[in-house]
């Protein structure tokens, strides 16, 4: 069947490059029939690439190790979720993975803008050309379908994949990766068809949320599985692969945000076509980091058959983008001005130079060792200092300007109305600020401005809700009346929610670690924890040793956890079963490492104590929520955009 | 197993050629084999469809911020006025034999 696999790919290669070249020809002759055609060629695509993925999945669950991907990536012993989850665990599977992706989207953006003809004739080989990058690697450099004498067993997965987190981290982050090829094929399809009235960000609108969910959601289970899985007790590292994927969402997270000032005023056109193309070539980086090896080693990088095709196509994507909006400027000029450094767009603009900012300066942190390596010979990385230092310069600020965006008016606010509306916010910020001092929880600075700031946004929040909701008559038609608005006031207590999480997990948290015999006990942070027994378990993929230890608080017996660890004989490899109580005193948890277990029956056990380190999942939660409201189809705006653009295309009858 | 895949593949082929030769089987000689273009009239009017657009969700913003008390009483007086002349500019200039305004208040911000 790799033969079926493989044909459908070449299928697959022909018709995106027949979408580029044929469309790009009837875009720039005006041929209406070849459009359609070049339209087809990408619908059809998408169905000969998932036969692609049919044949390979297939593959992967019939342990057909003649395939020397399932060969490299599973082993007989390996639970089918796991053996299935490793089409997106190897290279050829995720680039495989991605071109399903970016097809389907393709397919669907396409039909459901099919009326746009003008536009979507330069749409369709803007993507025809993505796609032909990625079916050009799955055909000629990188198959998923090589064949080889099949071994009795195959290689198995690296321990830390075999996590349901993985079942469900790497697809999310892929549809957020590719979902931002489509606001970028809109924007460059706008570009060069002259049209760059608002159609195209009317058409991407949910495109760009959609995937910026996808990315973000992507990241919290990513954290939530380094945190489950790795055994270190954190769950964000700054780490390139970590950074890959914050860099795309912060500049996506710009756009979404600049994008309403050029709705609103008709400002910043450059610059959301700026974004749009940044948001997208961080993407493309983003695989690039993941997938060549290159943040391993500079030498993994050429040694990877990956890594200077994707490199050139990411110089070609970026020249690409530049020359585009440099030569369509005039095209993109605002007739309106910033009327006042004080007013809500105002507020955007800043939020976007410091989000911008924050994404170039992760982006130099990350290609540094690279640069260096290629440079000097040596590896000279940044470390957690660094991004420390610019998160809290720019994150701090941000987080501000999230509760000052909402309160202050469109154009030009006075002082007058500024001080009214500030006043409860203000207030609530240093009451918090005065009583977290008051407290003792005044020695770390940033942790104490961020729960200050906090203070504030989530005071600024409640404001807009009440006040709305006294304006409006209920809450109900408040959001129903404005969906983006309110979906992104409750993303932004989300962020809120994140941002006390992360400050009391690291600002607050308390280590210990210590070699405990059975009966043995260690304090931390006022539980005590008991070493009680020691058990083997064997399972189908693995054998694990785990202790048993008992939490108490005061004299309450809390929790009984099972920290271990396991050996997977077929990888010759070891992973972390870390075992957590989850407080709902302090929304924190007790976090426990089996940190080695020595022949004498010595357990060596570290804790984590981390207060409010739940909010950070709980935030995912409401980020989800929030991005449904904002995502929520709202009938009244649909007819009056189709008004508009009908009532423009009627004036062309 | 091999020409099986590949007599599978063989049929994928021709179905995907059917499907994206479908525009010219379907229309083989058609009135008019153009795509529609955007003329200097078309943009000018979807420019001012915009521009009304923005303009009336700028007055609501206003009237809302306003009963919120982000809009001070004096600050609404001050800028209801020219916000609403530009809403009925826009308005006007949208309504048909308006040509000439048309194109006035297309140039004229």
């Amino acid at each position: 069947m790799a033969a079926l696999g493989r044909v459908a790919l070449l299928l697959s290669f022909g018709l995106v490059a027949y979408a580029l070249v044929a469309g790009s020809f009837a875009a720039y002759t005006r041929r209406r029939r070849l459009a359609l055609s070049a339209q087809n060629a990408l619908l059809a695509a998408f169905g000969t690439t998932l036969v692609a993925a049919g044949v390979l999945l297939s593959a992967l669950a019939r342990h057909d190790f003649s395939f020397v991907y399932v060969a490299a990536h599973t082993s007989r012993s390996l639970p089918l979720g796991y053996t299935l989850s490793a089409f997106w665990g190897g290279q050829e599977g995720s680039l495989l993975l991605w071109l399903v992706i970016l097809t389907g989207y393709a397919a669907l953006a396409v039909w459901l803008n099919r009326r746009s003809r003008e536009l979507i004739a330069w749409v369709v080989p803007v993507l025809g050309g993505v796609a032909l990058f990625f079916a050009f690697m799955l055909c000629f450099v990188s198959s998923p379908f090589g064949k080889a004498v099949a071994p009795a067993d195959g290689a198995g997965m690296v321990a830390s994949l075999q996590n349901p987190y993985m079942l469900a981290h790497p697809p999310m982050l892929y549809l957020g990766y590719v979902g931002l090829t489509i606001p970028f094929a809109f924007a460059m399809g706008a570009l060069l068809s002259g049209r760059t009235d608002e159609r195209w960000i009317v058409a991407t609108r949910r495109w760009t949320l959609a995937a910026w969910t996808f990315l973000g959601v992507g990241q919290l289970l990513g954290a939530h599985w380094a945190y489950v899985e790795i055994g270190w007790g954190g769950y964000y590292a700054w780490d390139p692969v970590e950074n890959a994927a914050l860099m795309p969402w912060l500049a996506a997270t710009a756009f979404l945000h600049s994008v309403m000032i050029q709705e609103k005023r008709g400002m910043l056109k450059v610059w959301n076509m700026v974004l749009v193309a940044l948001a997208f070539n961080l993407s493309i980086l983003g695989t690039f980091l993941t997938r060549s090896g290159v943040v391993n080693s500079i030498h993994s990088f050429s040694q990877s058959p990956i890594g200077g095709w994707f490199l050139s196509f990411i110089v070609g994507c970026v020249v690409f983008s530049v020359v585009i909006i440099y030569l369509r400027l005039p095209l993109l000029r605002a007739r309106t001005k910033l009327e006042s450094l004080v007013s809500r767009e105002a507020t955007f603009l800043y939020n976007n130079l410091l989000l911008v900012a924050l994404a170039l300066t992760i982006l130099w942190g990350v290609m540094y060792p690279l640069l260096t390596q290629a440079v000097t010979g040596e590896t000279r990385s940044v470390s957690k200092p660094y991004y420390d230092f610019f998160l809290h310069s720019f994150g701090l600020p941000l987080l501000l300007l999230m509760g000052i965006g909402p309160l202050v008016a469109w154009r030009r606010a006075s002082l007058r109305a500024l001080g009214k509306t500030f006043i409860i916010p203000a207030v609530a910020a240093v009451v918090t600020g005065v009583a977290l001092i008051a407290v003792g929880l005044g020695s770390s600075t940033p942790g104490l401005l961020a729960y200050t700031f906090s203070a504030f946004v989530f005071a600024s929040i409640v404001l807009e809700f009440t006040r709305g909701t006294l304006a409006t008559g209920s809450l109900w038609r408040l959001v129903g009346k404005n969906r983006r608005r309110y979906g992104g006031y409750v993303v932004h207590a989300s962020v809120l929610l994140l941002a006390i999480g992360i400050a009391g997990s690291s600002a607050y948290q308390t280590i210990r670690e210590r070699g405990l015999k059975v009966g043995q006990s260690m304090e931390v942070a006022g539980y005590t924890l008991t070493y009680r027994s020691l058990e083997n378990t064997q399972h189908s993929n693995s054998q694990s040793t785990s202790a048993t230890v008992d939490v108490t608080r005061g004299r309450t017996h809390v929790a009984t956890l099972h920290p271990g660890k396991s050996f997977f004989p077929v990888e010759q490899d070891f992973g972390n079963d870390v075992s957590i109580y989850h407080d709902p005193r302090n929304l924190g948890d007790v976090f426990t490492i089996a940190d080695q277990f020595d022949k004498n029956g010595t357990l060596f056990l570290k804790v984590l104590v981390k207060p409010l380190v739940n909010l950070v999942w709980a935030a995912g939660v409401l980020f989800v929520f929030g991005s449904l409201v904002a995502l929520w189809p709202d009938a009244v705006e649909q007819r009056r955009l189709a008004q508009r653009y009908e009532g423009a295309a009627a004036a062309r009858t | 197993m091999t020409a099986l895949a590949l007599a599978l593949g063989a049929v994928l082929a021709a179905l995907v050629v059917v499907f994206v030769a479908r525009p010219f089987l379907r229309e083989p000689a058609p009135v008019s084999d153009r795509l529609d273009e955007q003329g200097a009239v078309d943009r000018l009017r979807l420019e001012l469809l915009e521009e009304r657009d923005r303009a009336l969700s700028a007055l609501k913003e206003l009237e809302f911020d306003h009963r919120t008390g982000k809009v001070t009483d004096d600050d609404y007086r001050e800028q209801v006025g020219p916000m609403r002349r530009r809403a009925a500019e826009t308005l006007r200039a949208l309504e048909p034999r308006a040509e000439p305004r048309a194109a006035q208040v297309g140039s004229g911000r």
